[in-house]
């Protein structure tokens, strides 16, 4: 073999997912093995290698078909959306149909597989071809005798084809102990592609797995795979990088009192919300309200329902006044309503891709999300839900999904272990006290908003959801009755108060008017003594100016000696 | 030309058609094609003496024949005429099996005969 030069030239598959597992594609010039069980898909996968190549890489190629006819193929693909015979018609593609016929056929002597050579030889010269697939070409080990002329003509097969320098896929049926029936994988050692088509707990999964892959690094895991309208899809079918711009636009939530909570203004547009609770919280109510409003504000809202069907669930939101039906009939809310079960979860994601890409919403609501465990392990139900978010995010889709807790599981457990994912987490619970199951509510985290800490009782009204405060009291968070009954409290409280304070003002009014009237007397009292001192004093004056009136006329009158007044006295 | 009736094998004895058409496939010159052109010869001049015609084609000079007559393995010998038609591949040098190839043995002894064989 040549000394590989790095990097290994690759040839893209154009198949979703399978270039980022094998790092850009099956080896170029270089036959690879794909194996696997009758139904696991190996023809199709080798057809879109081939078709994508014709169409999309410039790559012409032939199909040389040892089970089907050309027809056959041609019918078997047209579901895929692939046009064989418009390929074939514009030289990008030959299929040519190998019949092999043991019943019709008599061996007389030696023989070579020099037809098969000139055949397939003149068709990659007729079109220029640059892939080759053959599809099964253990067949001939059931179409013609002498296993042992067949060995050495297959390998001598798999050295041409590399010396042709084409880039082929030989596709060969699993056997019992090893890959394939014939042990084609001792011939083809570049690279090996094993399908499995396997059913666990009812529900078949499509995997895919690269065993081998000499001279390049690949993923070594199992991959799921669909086959779907689009052809194959290998998940992940989005590349997981955390690239997807965030937005710092708003979305309101449906319920003015929520959006106050987030910081006054709702969820960020783009980001993941998830409402987890305990059956019957009413998870599906905050749910149908965000759609309301979306709707409200003319945006599309994709309803994924996996377990009511979409006439129950608007019947019950309707019992909470949100009525939803006028947007269905407007086209601007679509429900997707599907078991769980019904299919692997691959196939749930792509369908769940599709719906959004063709109905491109703004808005993608899950009810609820964890149904999913009951299809899968948890593990792939995360990687399936890391896809889905990843997509919604680099869409700028708002999702909202629900998460049923389980009975007695802690609040912020998730099944699935998608807590890291979300964005905004609201959790409702019950709680049960005074005989009474009463709801509450409370956001447990909103990345990039202050949001409120506050825990409030949530009720279903008529009217729909509404939030109310709650009280927390020496019993714990009152709730239902005992909140109401608290209310009441407070309210006779608060009378009380207000009696007790206008009496206090009263009776300070009253303490003001008596000192005073005590001032005004003790003033009287006080100005009737001022009055008859006053009195007293002028009428002692009165008299003392009478006396000295009368001495002086009395010594005029004796007519005393006026400078010996005072000597004269003894 | 009349078509020989159906099951024509069970009944070897059957007259012949006029002309056999037979096609060899080979691809070049090698060592096998040209063992099986001359085993056809011998086996056309032994059973069919002036009733044969054999047609060589070389795929290498025309590659696109291959795909009509659904040829794989090299030498291949095809009877074109009478119908059905019958293929017999390798170098035709077990001559029994390119007379039952050929409907000129009955299926059923020669099956017989191998066993014994």
């Amino acid at each position: 073999m040549n000394p590989e030069k790095p990097p290994l030239p690759k040839s893209p598959t154009g198949i979703q997912g399978l270039d980022e597992i094998t790092g850009g594609g099956l080896p170029t010039g270089r036959p690879t093995l794909v194996c696997g069980d009758a139904g696991c898909g190996k023809t199709l996968l080798a057809m879109e290698f081939l078709v994508r190549g014709a169409t999309r890489f410039d790559e012409p190629g032939v199909f040389m078909a040892f089970e089907e006819t050309g027809a056959e193929l041609a019918q078997n693909v047209a579901s895929l959306g692939f046009d064989l015979d418009a390929l074939i018609a514009a030289g990008r593609l030959v299929v040519d149909y190998v019949y092999i016929e043991r019943s019709e056929i008599e061996e007389t002597g030696e023989f070579d597989l020099e037809g098969l050579f000139v055949r397939l030889g003149y068709a990659i010269d007729s079109i220029g071809a640059r892939r080759v697939v053959l599809d099964t070409v253990e067949t001939l080990f059931a179409g013609l005798p002498n296993p042992l002329i067949l060995r050495a003509e297959l390998r001598r097969l798999f050295r041409w084809l590399k010396e042709r320098g084409v880039t082929a896929i030989i596709t060969g049926e699993r056997g019992a102990g090893s890959l394939t029936r014939q042990g084609l994988e001792e011939y083809v050692s570049d690279c090996v592609i094993m399908l499995d088509h396997r059913v666990k707990d009812l529900i078949s999964t499509r995997r895919l797995r690269v065993v081998k892959y000499r001279g390049s690094t690949h993923g070594t895991n199992e991959y799921p795979f669909v086959i779907d309208s689009d052809g194959i899809a290998v998940l992940p079918i989005t590349s997981l990088g955390l690239g997807h711009s965030a937005s710092t636009e708003r979305v309101s939530s449906g319920i003015p009192r929520l959006d106050a909570m987030l910081a006054g203004a709702g969820f960020y547009r783009g980001s993941s919300i998830l409402v987890s609770g305990t059956a019957g919280t009413g998870k599906t109510s905050l749910a149908g309200h965000f759609a309301a409003a979306a709707c409200g504000r003319g945006e599309r809202v994709l309803f994924f329902a996996f377990e009511e069907s979409p006439s129950q669930i608007m019947r019950n939101l309707g019992s909470v006044g949100i009525d939803l039906a006028p947007w269905v009939d407007k086209g601007l809310l679509q429900f997707q309503a599907a078991r769980p079960t019904v299919a692997g979860l691959e196939i749930h994601l792509t369908t769940m891709h599709k719906a959004i890409l063709e109905f491109r919403p703004r808005i993608v609501i899950i009810d609820p999300l964890n149904s999913f465990i009951s299809g899968g392990n948890e593990i792939e139900v995360k990687a399936m839900l890391l896809r889905l978010l990843d997509f919604l995010k680099m869409n700028q889709i708002t999702g909202f999904f629900t998460n049923l807790t389980a009975g007695g599981s802690a609040l912020d457990h998730t099944d699935a272990a998608i807590s890291s994912l979300i964005d905004s987490w609201l959790v409702l619970l019950a709680i049960e006290s005074g005989g009474e199951r009463n709801r509450a509510f409370s956001i447990l985290k909103s990345r990039g908003m202050a949001h409120s800490n506050q825990t409030r009782e949530f009720l279903l009204t008529a009217q729909g959801v509404e939030l109310r405060d709650v009280y927390v009291g020496p019993g714990g968070v009152l709730t239902g009755s005992a909140r109401l009954t608290q209310e009441a409290q407070d309210a006779a409280a608060q009378l009380a108060r207000r009696h007790e304070i206008a009496r206090g003002q009263r009776e300070l009014e009253h303490g003001r008017a008596t000192l005073e009237a005590q001032i005004a007397a003790l003033r009287t009292e006080f100005a009737i003594q001022e009055a008859d001192t006053l009195a007293l004093i002028e009428r002692h004056r009165a008299q003392e100016a009478q006396l000295e009136k009368e001495r002086a006329d009395m010594a005029a009158s004796r007519k005393a000696d006026t400078p010996d007044t005072d000597g004269g006295q003894p | 030309m009349t078509t020989p009736p159906t099951g024509v094998q069970t009944h070897p004895d059957q007259d012949p058609p006029d002309i056999w058409t037979l096609r060899l496939y080979v691809a070049g010159q090698t060592p096998k094609s040209i063992t099986a052109f001359g085993n056809l010869k011998r086996i056309c001049e032994e059973h069919l003496q002036g009733r044969y015609q054999i047609e060589v084609i070389d795929l290498l000079e025309h590659p696109q024949l291959a795909r009509g007559d659904q040829i794989l393995a090299i030498p291949t010998l095809v009877r074109r005429l009478p119908e059905p038609v019958r293929k017999i591949i390798g170098d035709l040098s077990n001559t029994e099996r390119v007379l039952i190839g050929l409907d000129l043995l009955p299926r059923a002894s020669a099956r017989s005969t191998t066993d014994v064989n």
